[in-house]
């Protein structure tokens, strides 16, 4: 074995931590960056500097290097690709032995990948498009609670999307007031309502108020239409043991499913909620708030393809994923990309959905994609075909806004979306025919006739700002 | 625009059951139940037959008629068994389940014949 001598200084990154000729080994963290370099710095070194500053390295070297076998420990910088229709960045893979890693720590991972280096002055932005979890390292996480399978067995719920509705207004209800609008919805047809992500614990509503109003909300309606019904109360709160508290009362009072805002709740916080709810039976929604400031951005940040899989490897049975045709941002393919990755047990690279790598999830659970926001029964046609029956479809203004209130507005979408998984079984065309499909099922249901009376003209037509990456025409 | 009607729901009220997929929706015709069994046939699923009085409706076991069909992808040989445990249960709930072996979970799942709601 050849002997190092320890010399001080500062060493160009790329003599290092650039190995072009390095084959990623099945066991590495694999991860894509979009790098925007400041001028004049050669991409290689940028590569590389990017490989060193998230994992071993340091700006000047150090003689405790020594005591270790950093050619071991290092991350590799080992391909370098054009960003197609944009030749301020470029993409650089980079390969980390799983060694460096806590098992079963997003929240390790995510230190090392999006830590300093973010901040690094050679860079003029940075972006980390995706990362290959080897299978190795996914056998580690914990996972979703209980998975798409488990779920549809606790609620009964098969060969079709399930329905939600975000209670309105999101802030400002009293309990008992906010358990009437659940009410309303869940008698109708919907099988779950929602907390909004900004109810916590305020002042004009405590959260134990809250859930036991609402849980009386739900043994009414499952009396009344004998299906089984479920509210996410959300248990995301100033500190873990807070949260902890809400969840093992939610559990007591009898509510299946409960939900966590991940980001802002923090990971730490939602993977010891997920293992809690696996341990104790209970459905965890997951909330996706600040997502959008580390994802909207084209040149830096965090693409959602990598929060959707830190989701997965955390924790949670449901994801908000966006709805391609709704309020909020979402491009098409980008989407179905981060859905099969949400939802499959092996999603292959694909270029033409932004996904970099192939992914193993072993026998991991799916995660449950939730579309919501700004859609109502005209979507439905769309939704069902973009989303399938893995799904969560969440009407909040397209229920409430009903003219005839939220039980006339939750049966408008039952009926829409049960019109719709018939046509398509049959094998009819949902996009094409979405039209004549909802006009004959709003025959037999007024309250179908009326929400598509209201809604008819609302559309969100503007471009997404986030695009994948495509060549210019 | 027409004046406001009342949702009509009731715990009182039987009619206000509702019995899963397809539920909120007609009962469906023979020619629509055809469709369903063709893409329950077409999607590799096996078709199985459940029935349950409508006061045990909640749970999560209905009796089973007979086995599984396991294979079977002939939809009259189907239909027959629908009708079958339709005559021989008349007063009773009768849903058809599609068996997706691979997720472990039923692809499909309607009520065909709905009994007298309690």
């Amino acid at each position: 074995m050849a002997v190092k001598s320890y010399s001080a200084g500062v060493k160009e990154y790329r003599e290092t931590y650039w190995m072009p000729e390095y084959t990623p080994k099945d066991t590495d963290i694999l991860a894509c960056f979009k790098v925007t370099p400041q001028p004049g710095v050669p991409r290689e070194e940028v590569a590389a500097a990017v490989a060193a500053e998230s994992s071993t390295g340091t700006w000047t070297t150090v003689w405790t290097d020594l005591l270790t076998d950093l050619d071991y420990y290092k991350g590799r910088a080992y391909a370098i690709e054009d960003v197609p229709g944009d030749d301020t960045c470029f993409y650089a893979f980079v390969a980390y032995p799983i060694d460096l890693f806590e098992e079963g720590s997003v929240v390790n991972v995510l230190t090392s990948l999006v830590g300093n280096v973010f901040g690094f002055k050679a860079l003029r932005a940075l972006r980390l498009e995706d990362i290959r979890f080897p299978v190795a390292y996914v056998m580690t996480c914990n996972g979703p609670p209980q998975g798409i399978q488990v779920e549809r067995d606790i609620l009964n719920k098969y060969g079709r999307p399930m329905l939600g509705c975000t209670i309105k207004p999101k802030l400002g209800l009293s309990a008992k007031n906010y358990g009437r609008a659940c009410y309303e919805g869940l008698r109708g047809g919907l099988d779950f309502t929602k907390d909004d992500e900004n109810v916590n614990s305020q002042p004009f509503m405590r959260w134990r108020h809250r859930f036991d109003f609402v849980m009386e909300a739900i043994l009414k309606a499952e009396a009344e239409t004998g299906e089984r019904k479920g509210h996410y109360l959300n248990v995301t709160a100033p500190t873990s043991d807070e949260m902890m508290r809400r969840a093992e009362y939610a559990k007591e009072i009898g509510a299946p499913i409960i939900m966590h805002d991940y980001l802002t709740g923090g990971l730490s916080a939602n993977t010891q909620l997920a293992q809690w709810c696996q341990d104790n039976g209970m459905l965890l929604h997951i909330h996706r708030a600040m997502h959008a400031v580390l994802d909207r951005n084209p040149h830096h940040g965090i693409h959602f393809r990598v929060l959707t899989k830190i989701l997965r490897l955390s924790g949670g049975d449901h994801l908000h994923s966006g709805t391609v045709v709704g309020k909020l941002e979402g491009d098409r393919e980008a989407t179905l990309g981060w859905i099969d990755i949400m939802r499959d047990s092996y999603v292959k690279e694909d270029r033409s959905r932004g996904i970099f790598f192939d992914q193993d999830w072993g026998s991991m659970p799916g995660v449950i994609p939730v579309a919501s926001g700004g859609i109502h029964v005209w979507h439905m046609p769309a939704l069902v075909s973009i989303f399938g029956d893995d799904s969560v479809l969440q009407f909040g203004g397209g229920t409430l806004g009903h003219p005839w209130g939220n039980a006339a507005g939750a049966a408008a979408n039952r009926v829409a979306v049960e019109a719709c998984v018939e046509a398509r079984n049959q094998g009819r065309e949902l996009e094409k025919e979405g039209k004549d499909i909802l006009t004959t099922a709003a025959a037999h249901s007024p309250e179908l006739k009326i929400a598509m009376e209201t809604w008819k003209e609302i559309k969100f037509e503007f471009d997404t700002v986030d695009k994948l990456d495509v060549k210019h025409k | 625009m027409s004046t406001m009607q009342d949702y009509k729901s009731s715990l009182s009220d039987p009619s206000s059951r509702k019995f899963e997929t397809f539920s909120y929706l007609p009962a469906l015709t023979p020619e629509q139940i055809r469709k369903q069994i063709e893409y329950i046939v077409s999607k590799g699923w096996n078709p199985g037959i459940e029935h349950t009085e409508p006061e045990n409706a909640f749970g999560n076991y209905w009796y089973m008629w007979k086995l599984p069909m396991f294979g079977e992808t002939n939809v009259d040989a189907i239909l027959a068994e629908i009708e079958a445990c339709h005559k021989t249960h008349p007063a009773n709930h009768v849903r058809l389940l599609g068996f997706d072996n691979f997720a472990q979970s039923a692809g499909a799942a309607m009520v065909i014949y709905r009994g007298k709601t309690v």
